[in-house]
């Protein structure tokens, strides 16, 4: 109690000093010790040098521009549709699109509508994007590590790689995977036969396309059980690290769980899976799961384009960790492999995710260069072909930009989540 | 502070772009307005031979090319005021509803929704054109029905695109198709093997074949698919403008009709027939009517022949393309070219 | 006296002992490579696996850039033959017109003073021994854009011979481009930034909207949306040519990620700054334009450069929306019939590569050294 009072009246003290700072800053905005200070204050300006008033009338400006800048360009571009008699609205979405697309992810012929093309569109573009950042976050890792390991010439290599293709323009390598590497491809006639019943040729790659039964759900039911049960399980197990210091194989157990229960159910189930095997009719080869080229030379250009960039981080953020952090791991006597995982990593983690996110978000942007190599995406379904069918460029360009908008700020939001959660917390 | 700032950075962002001509308002028209820049602004492929491309010497030249001489030898009895802006299928339409081109003459397929909703009028028809199949001779193809489970290589944002769909499906042959931004990466994509099928309209397929490195390893298909009337388009709107381009088309046919050619045509200006002193100027003030000299017809076909010296030139049997008449013949000639009289 | 020590204990050295070399195994050549390349079993199969990937790597290129690679001819004939490497006659031929586009032939004296004067300028701006910023800064900045322009444009006054946009292209639309973009985005950039920190929330609020509208879309839609948007937007009758409405696009894109480059900039600036500024009596616009810019913009100098290497890479996404930049002119060249031939799209992208390569290259060696110099500078 007796040690009570004199603490609250520092804070009081602190309180007050920190307010009568808001008032020397000439603090406009409205916060309420600021403005209490203000209005303490002994001598009335003149309205004029009023702050308060300044920042009122520079925002009313700013306000008044903007409204009249949003009524400028929409009454232009009304005038502008109804004199030349531009359809307007959203009623398109309905429409038939009447053209058929190379490469699609749901059922999509020439009789749907264009909300369908839409659809198809975002769904092929984040299949590129989730597939890429996967493949360019393992690169990227790799690359980064190997740009630091003590091997003098895979060290070089790697830095060689990154100067290389961080220089190129994207656009440039994806003609040139695309256009340059597509005519070294053998033909359909001389199609590549792998192992599996996987063909490649210059049309992409088939693979044989699982054929599954209808009470095959069970066997994904059972697996996504086990999925969360592994999560639990390496929870727990970690717990009990923490606790013991000796850890449960929470591996082994999951590995067992998982392929045990999957598989189990699989067989009592009785649902089946068959193979539709690819076979070479006229043109091309028939059934199957087709991977058309330009998917792969999008997805290898943005892959690699993204991991040199994400190298760099992971190299910045490895070395942002202090030596003195890897020799105290040590002198506690960590394993190489549990010192960078328990000690190096977690704190590399803090520097290089923020970054790390912003090249996830650049790889789904750059995907949009799809639209030069045929990869039908959304800027190349929906920007190029329905854009041009319907003539509303207006609608479809906002649509466009609206997806990716949202894309980048739900990424936004995650990631301030994610710094808000790893940040150290200091003082 | 910062407002002004900003309204200051966009000002000085905008203003260095003294280019950005204010050519007239709605009511001066785009006539006026061409008249007081000097030359004619025309929309053009990126460069299909015959129809519009680039030669040797970079200038630029065609059937559709010719369409924009002509209107420039009527407005300034001078060929060469014209000015080309080569545009890729998407960004056409809105470069001539923008005032960037005051024509478009761009292998363009007049279609209902085009001539209603996307603020363009179409003039008329330059050729007659229909869409075909290019395929490999090694493939053994006769028809296109034997296509099924081809990859179809197509340009973005053309009729094209739409007549594959409704003609494969209506067949019920299944094929893939992989559509490209630009003619040339389409191209590309097909002589690399990428594709067994080329498909956009036959005169363009004829001109494109050119391209390939082994022209005559590489067959055209009879089968026309669709109708593709190609012709060029003003903004809609404009009456006064659309007026002028529509007679300069006909006018290009009446003199064919004719017989007036560009070697006869100063013999022609002493004919005693009406209708050739109508179209020459020297009877009757008909190039009042569309805001021109009334001698607007003899500067046209003085500078660059009537439309069937055109087509020779450009796409006729005798040059590289290779194109008969056909349908694209006089009304007379047993084709459907034919113009309303000049009176 | 020191004799009489020695001679007494016999088995005591009377000199030092000569320093041994070091084992072999650890100095030299072979030394160095056992502790570069070959210290452990893995160490040394990666080390072979590195050696043969550049072997292969090494061996192929020169195959087909030197051995395999034709170098004369005049058409894309000499190129069609059996297992062909390069065909460089390709590059020499279009020369001109990779870096002029079809610009006439004349007056390809313009492009090049006016590119000469900006390297000029540029190397006066990023030496940082050479005094007098603010006069080149502002030079580069304002006179120099318009000097360009007229010079490049010709028409009105200059006496000059016109040249419409239209026959702009290759490399030196590039570089029109790409500086445009970076030294027009600056100042909007900059006013962003400052915005995005005002103690104003509807100015805050309308740079944040802004600022992230366009960070959150790829450029692609921009340049898209000013091909074919922007024009209705304007009053019926305003006509931006192409080249123009892509440059705005480009601009604002580029504004937006300058503004967030700035204002990590004035983020790093310490309050005390501000607030000395304030006790000074300094009103908004002198404390900005006299304290804090001058810092901050020292910082972002790095930053800045960074982002004029996306940007001069970024520019080929223009060909998309149907300008001939370089790699258009690359593009353009490869599906005529003179010039077709299997490796031509590959000379020519290869061209391209090594031209981009040697820009960004160097702007990354400058920001990087830059960093290290102000690196040193602010360790207090």
């Amino acid at each position: 109690m007796a040690s009570g009072v004199p603490l609250q009246k520092t804070k009081t003290a602190v309180k007050r000093i920190s307010s009568e700072e808001g008032w020397l800053n000439m603090a406009s905005e409205n916060e309420s010790s600021g403005s209490k200070a203000v209005s303490d204050a002994p001598a009335k300006a003149s309205l004029v040098n009023d702050p308060r008033v300044r920042a009122i009338f520079y925002q009313a400006l700013l306000l008044a521009g903007v409204v009249w800048f949003f009524i400028y360009i929409f009454g232009n571009l009304n005038a502008n549709r109804a004199s030349q008699n531009i359809r307007t609205g959203f009623d398109f979405f309905g429409n038939t699109s009447s053209f058929d697309i190379g490469f699609t992810l749901i059922d999509y012929d020439r009789s749907s509508t264009f909300l369908d093309v839409l659809i198809v569109g975002f769904l092929n573009t984040m299949l590129v994007a989730v597939i890429g950042i996967i493949l360019a976050t393992i690169l990227g890792f790799a690359l980064g590590i190997a740009r630091l390991s003590s091997n003098w010439i895979v060290a070089r290599l790697a830095t060689i790689l990154v100067e290389t293709f961080r220089n190129i323009p994207l656009l440039l390598q994806m003609f040139f995977w695309y256009f340059g590497v597509l005519k070294l491809m053998p033909g359909v006639k001389q199609s590549l036969e792998l192992p599996l019943f996987i063909v490649f040729n210059n049309r992409g790659i088939v693979t044989p396309a699982p054929i599954l039964s209808d009470n095959f759900n069970t066997v994904w039911i059972a697996l996504l059980i086990t999925i969360v049960a592994a999560f639990f399980v390496t929870r727990w197990a970690n717990a009990r690290q923490d606790a013991t210091g000796i850890r449960p194989p929470a591996a082994r157990i999951n590995a067992a769980m998982i392929i045990g229960v999957t598989g189990a159910v699989w067989l009592i189930s009785g649902a089946s899976l068959n193979w539709s095997i690819p076979v070479l009719i006229g043109f091309n080869y028939q059934n199957g799961i087709h991977i058309p080229p330009e998917f792969l030379a999008l997805l290898w250009a943005l892959t690699i384009y993204t991991a040199v960039f994400i190298a760099e981080i992971v190299r910045a953020g490895i070395l942002a960790v202090p030596t003195g952090q890897s020799e105290a791991a040590k002198s506690l006597g960590l394993k190489e492999g549990d010192r960078l995982r328990q000690v190096i990593i977690p704190q590399a983690l803090r520097v290089i995710v923020p970054p790390l996110t912003s090249q996830y978000l650049n790889l789904t942007k750059n995907s949009s260069l799809a639209v030069a190599i045929g990869y039908p995406e959304l800027v190349s379904v929906f920007m190029g072909t329905s854009l041009n069918q319907t003539g509303q460029a207006v609608e479809v360009v906002a649509v466009t930009m609206l997806i990716y908008l949202t894309l980048s700020l739900t990424t936004s939001a995650f990631m301030n989540w994610y710094n808000a959660r790893i940040a150290l917390t200091e003082r | 502070m910062q407002k002004k700032l900003l309204l200051a950075a966009l000002a000085a962002t905008f203003g260095m772009s003294a280019t950005a001509s204010y050519a007239a308002s709605h009511g001066a028209g785009t006539l006026q307005a061409v008249m007081d820049k000097g030359f004619v602004q025309c929309g053009v492929t990126g460069g299909v031979r015959g129809f519009s491309a680039p030669d040797e010497n970079n200038n630029w030249t065609g059937l559709e090319v010719d369409f924009c001489r002509a209107l420039a030898s009527a407005i300034f009895d001078d060929a060469d005021a014209v000015r080309y802006t080569p545009l890729t299928s998407t960004e056409r339409f809105a470069a001539l509803s923008s005032g960037e081109i005051d024509v478009l003459s761009r292998t363009t397929t007049w279609t209902m929704t085009r001539d209603t909703s996307l603020g363009i009028n179409f003039v008329g028809v330059m050729f007659y054109d229909g869409q075909g199949f290019m395929v490999r001779k090694s493939d053994g193809i006769t028809s296109a029905l034997e296509l099924g489970g081809a990859s179809v290589c197509i340009e973005a944002g053309t009729t094209t695109e739409l007549n594959a769909a409704d003609y494969f499906s209506s067949n019920n042959i299944d094929v893939n198709t992989v559509v490209f931004e630009e003619q040339d990466e389409v191209l590309k994509a097909y002589e690399d093997g990428r594709c067994d099928v080329y498909t956009t309209d036959s005169s363009a397929l004829a001109a494109e074949r050119l391209n390939l490195e082994d022209p005559d390893a590489h067959l055209i298909l009879s089968q026309i698919i669709s109708k593709e009337p190609l012709g060029p388009s003003v903004r809609q709107g404009d009456d006064a403008w659309f007026n002028l381009n529509r007679w300069v088309y006909f006018l290009l046919l009446n003199a064919e009709e004719l017989g007036v050619t560009q070697a006869n045509v100063d013999d022609m200006l002493a004919s005693d027939n009406p209708a050739i002193k109508r179209l020459l100027g020297v009877e009757g003030t008909y190039g009042d009517l569309i805001g021109v000299s009334n001698d607007w017809g003899y500067r046209i076909i003085k500078a660059l022949g009537n439309y069937g010296e055109m087509y020779e030139r450009h796409v006729g049997p005798n040059t590289e393309i290779g194109i008969a008449r056909g349908v694209n013949a006089l009304w007379t000639d047993g084709g459907i070219q034919y113009a309303p009289p000049i009176r | 006296m020191t004799d009489t020590k020695q001679g007494s204990v016999a088995f005591v050295r009377s000199e030092m002992v000569p320093d041994a070399p070091p084992p072999t195994s650890t100095q030299g050549v072979i030394g160095w490579l056992r502790v570069n390349m070959f210290s452990s079993i893995g160490n040394s199969i990666l080390t072979l696996l590195s050696l043969y990937v550049i072997y292969v790597a090494i061996s192929g290129v020169y195959a087909f850039t030197v051995t395999n690679a034709i170098w004369e001819g005049t058409g894309g004939a000499a190129c069609r033959v059996e297992n062909v490497g390069a065909c460089w006659p390709y590059i020499g031929n279009r020369l001109t017109f990779f870096i002029y586009g079809f610009y006439p032939d004349t007056e390809y004296w313009r492009p090049n003073l006016a590119f000469a004067i900006g390297g000029v300028l540029l190397f006066l701006l990023a030496t940082p021994q050479i005094p007098g910023k603010v006069i080149t800064g502002a030079l580069f900045l304002i006179v120099y854009p318009v000097v360009t322009y007229f010079l490049i444009y010709g028409g009105s006054f200059t006496g000059l011979l016109q040249v419409p946009t239209e026959k702009w292209g290759g490399l030196m639309l590039t570089l029109v481009v790409a500086v445009t973009g970076i030294v027009a985005s600056f100042p909007i950039g900059v006013v962003l930034a400052l915005g995005r920190r005002s103690k104003m929330p509807l100015v805050r609020s309308v740079c944040v909207v802004f600022i992230e509208l366009w960070r959150g879309v790829p450029l692609i839609t921009v340049l898209f949306m000013a091909s074919v948007m922007l024009p209705l937007f304007l009053p019926e009758g305003t006509n931006f040519d192409k080249l123009m409405r892509a440059l705005v696009g480009v601009t604002l894109f580029t504004a937006a990620y300058t503004a967030e480059v700035v204002r990590g900039g004035l983020q790093a600036i310490p309050k005390g700054q501000f607030e000395a500024a304030d006790a000074l009596g300094l009103n908004y616009f002198q404390a900005t334009m006299l304290i804090t810019l001058p810092q901050a913009l020292k910082i972002v100098i790095p930053g800045i450069v960074n982002n004029s290497i996306s940007l001069f890479k970024d520019t080929t996404l223009v060909s998309i929306v149907g300008l001939v930049d370089l790699l258009g002119a690359v593009r353009a060249g490869t599906a005529t019939g003179t010039w077709s031939a299997p490796t031509i799209p590959v000379t020519g992208y290869l061209f391209a590569a090594a031209v981009f390569w040697v820009f960004s290259f160097a702007m990354s060696r400058y920001s990087q050294y830059m960093e290290r110099r102000l690196d040193t500078g602010h360790k207090s």
